[in-house]
């Protein structure tokens, strides 16, 4: 089975995130990591790809700096990865993402694109449902478990009140939770062997699709802040604080 | 103005409840109601300002194919000024497969949504909600999901009630087949929810790395039990598989503002505190004094949740 992972490089969330002057995109450092989201996508297609002699392509859109997170995902197994980088889609919304995405993913033979349920730099939950559209698949969301069969794909699918078990025929797009599968770590063979990896480098000629209509950041106000309150040290008495401001508060 | 909403048990969801409350006073609100439906559902959406209703029940289908196709057809035929629905999961779903069928974006996790002129401008907490960004789309229909508690939920009452009364007109859409895109709902299974929800209780009680193992959340278990209060988790630790992620509380989990939130061992990070910092009142108990939560907590014990929690579970039991 051809298995297409939808993934991206992010800054690294333990930095603080800044905006560019003026446009308000996130400023893109050259070092990105894959996100954290991305690698139970990419730990699902392997192991999907490992069970049915198949392939695990991933797919990012984006600058890609050094390439470490695309080379994170190759480490961990990818076969291969397909980039598409393009000045003109800086500050893309979803909508442009998923048509680059789904563009991309057309070009090849493919069974399942997988894909994480957000992102975690700009989680707008869309890209996955939008990009099953355009690619004509049905979209099977928020998987907590993933299951192949004969040309089919089932999946348990969190809902408010528990989970549903979803079925579809293939091809299909499948958007999975963190939790879904546990990821492997890189051995030091998978990175050496991810430096002879190809990474196809596409841009936005190359695809034969446009931006959607513009959305505007028309301004960035501080929010009200909150302020901290008493900080205490626990010297084996702060639990008597807790329980007075609990009291005050009448809860209980 | 549409607005989503979905059926939960034999009521329309809170969310559901709460944009209805913020697209009527927007403008005249169209529910999009999924589910089965019912006379007494039509009727509460009419008491809570649904001038009509739109009904949808995809049955064992996967609602986000055919109900977006469905939606698609009627705005070819008259768009309205805004399709509100929920940063919820059939919401996206259904959002972002209309808006890939009608070429335009989606405004995703707003705090807050205006008309402005034709269009529509809506806010947003970035940067952990220390900054909100206000948006637009260059372009209609306007497709807005809000995050759940933007809006607070309520019936029209008095005589705006009076006048509307009964049951709006509801009209049933026709779902057309999807073909290649449908998916099915082969079985669904209703989890056991014990105690107090986090959307819904006065009281959370969560827990973070700082707990340093998955057996220390059974303090946070105990606190919350002790509390009648609801657990809730970071999605560090939900991630790890400490919990699951019904309990994770942030951006990509849910979003609580409980008259009291308790952070055991959790250090804030932005991810985080964008979902429970519009709490009443934040008690935090954390190793490290620098740790970012101490910067929003109306309590910071500086202190070990191993030896603090059980202190606090015993002098609340003997109470």
């Amino acid at each position: 089975m051809n298995v297409i992972v939808c993934v991206k490089q992010i800054p690294d969330p333990a930095t603080p995130y800044r905006l560019e002057e003026g446009s308000n995109w996130l400023i893109r450092p050259e070092e990105q990591i894959l996100d954290d989201t991305d690698r139970y996508g990419v730990e699902m297609g392997l192991q999907i790809a490992e069970a049915t002699d198949g392939t695990v392509t991933v797919v990012s859109m984006g600058p890609s700096g050094t390439g470490q997170g695309i080379r994170q995902a190759l480490a961990m197994g990818a076969d291969a990865a397909i980039l598409i980088e393009d000045g003109s889609l800086r500050g893309s919304d979803a909508l442009t993402t998923a048509r680059v995405l789904a563009a991309a993913i057309g070009r090849n033979d493919f069974d399942l694109v997988i894909a994480g349920t957000e992102s975690t730099d700009g989680y707008s939950g869309v890209v996955p449902q939008m990009v099953a559209e355009l690619l004509g698949a049905p979209a099977l969301t928020y998987a907590t478990g993933v299951e192949t069969g004969d040309g089919s794909v089932t999946i348990h699918r969190q809902t408010m009140a528990g989970y549903d078990v979803v079925t579809s025929d293939l091809p299909a797009v499948v958007s999975v939770t963190a939790g879904v599968v546990e990821p492997r770590y890189p051995t030091f063979k998978g990175i050496m062997d991810a430096k002879k990896k190809p990474i196809e480098t596409l841009s936005m000629g190359d695809l034969g699709t446009e931006r959607a209509p513009e959305q505007l950041v028309l301004s960035i106000v501080d929010a009200p802040e909150r302020s901290g309150g008493r900080k205490i040290e626990d010297e084996g008495e702060a639990h008597e604080a807790i329980v007075a401001l609990l009291a005050e508060r009448k809860v209980i | 103005m549409w607005v989503f909403i979905e059926q939960e048990g034999d009521k329309p969801t809170a969310l559901g409840l709460e944009l209805l409350a913020k697209g009527r006073e927007l403008g005249d609100a169209t529910a999009i109601f999924l589910g089965p439906g019912s006379d007494t559902i039509f009727a509460t959406l009419g008491e809570h300002g649904a001038k009509s209703v739109l009904h949808v029940d995809s049955g064992d289908r996967l609602p986000s194919a055919p109900v977006a196709t469905a939606l698609a057809k009627r705005v070819a035929s008259g768009p309205p000024d805004l399709i509100l629905l929920g940063q919820a999961y059939n919401d996206r779903d259904i959002a972002g497969r209309l808006a890939a069928k009608l070429g335009v974006g989606v405004l995703s996790n707003a705090s807050d949504v205006r008309l402005n002129g034709g269009g529509v401008e809506t806010d947003h907490e970035i940067l952990g909600g220390s900054q909100i960004a206000t948006a637009s789309a260059s372009q209609g229909p306007y497709i807005v999901l809000a995050r759940p508690k933007s809006f607070v939920a309520a019936a029209i009452g008095g005589e705006a009630a009076a006048i509307g009364g009964g049951v709006p007109p509801v009209e049933k859409l026709e779902l057309p087949d999807a073909g290649t895109t449908e998916a099915r709902i082969a079985e669904s299974h209703v989890e056991e929810r014990e105690g107090p929800q986090l959307g819904e209780a006065s009281i959370v009680v969560s827990g973070g790395r700082g707990l340093g193992s998955p057996e220390a959340y059974e303090l946070v278990e105990r606190l919350g039990k002790q509390l009648k209060a609801a657990t809730g988790a970071t999605r560090a630790i939900v991630d790890a598989g400490w919990v699951p992620y019904a309990k994770q509380v942030g951006q990509t989990g849910k979003t609580v503002k409980p008259d009291v939130y308790i952070a055991c061992g959790i250090s804030g990070a932005m991810q985080h505190l964008v979902g429970m910092k519009d709490s009443k009142t934040i008690i935090a108990i954390n190793k490290d004094a620098d740790a970012p939560i101490f910067s929003i907590a109306d309590l910071g014990v500086v202190g070990d949740v191993h030896k603090v929690l059980p202190k606090l579970i015993e002098a609340l039991e003997s109470r």
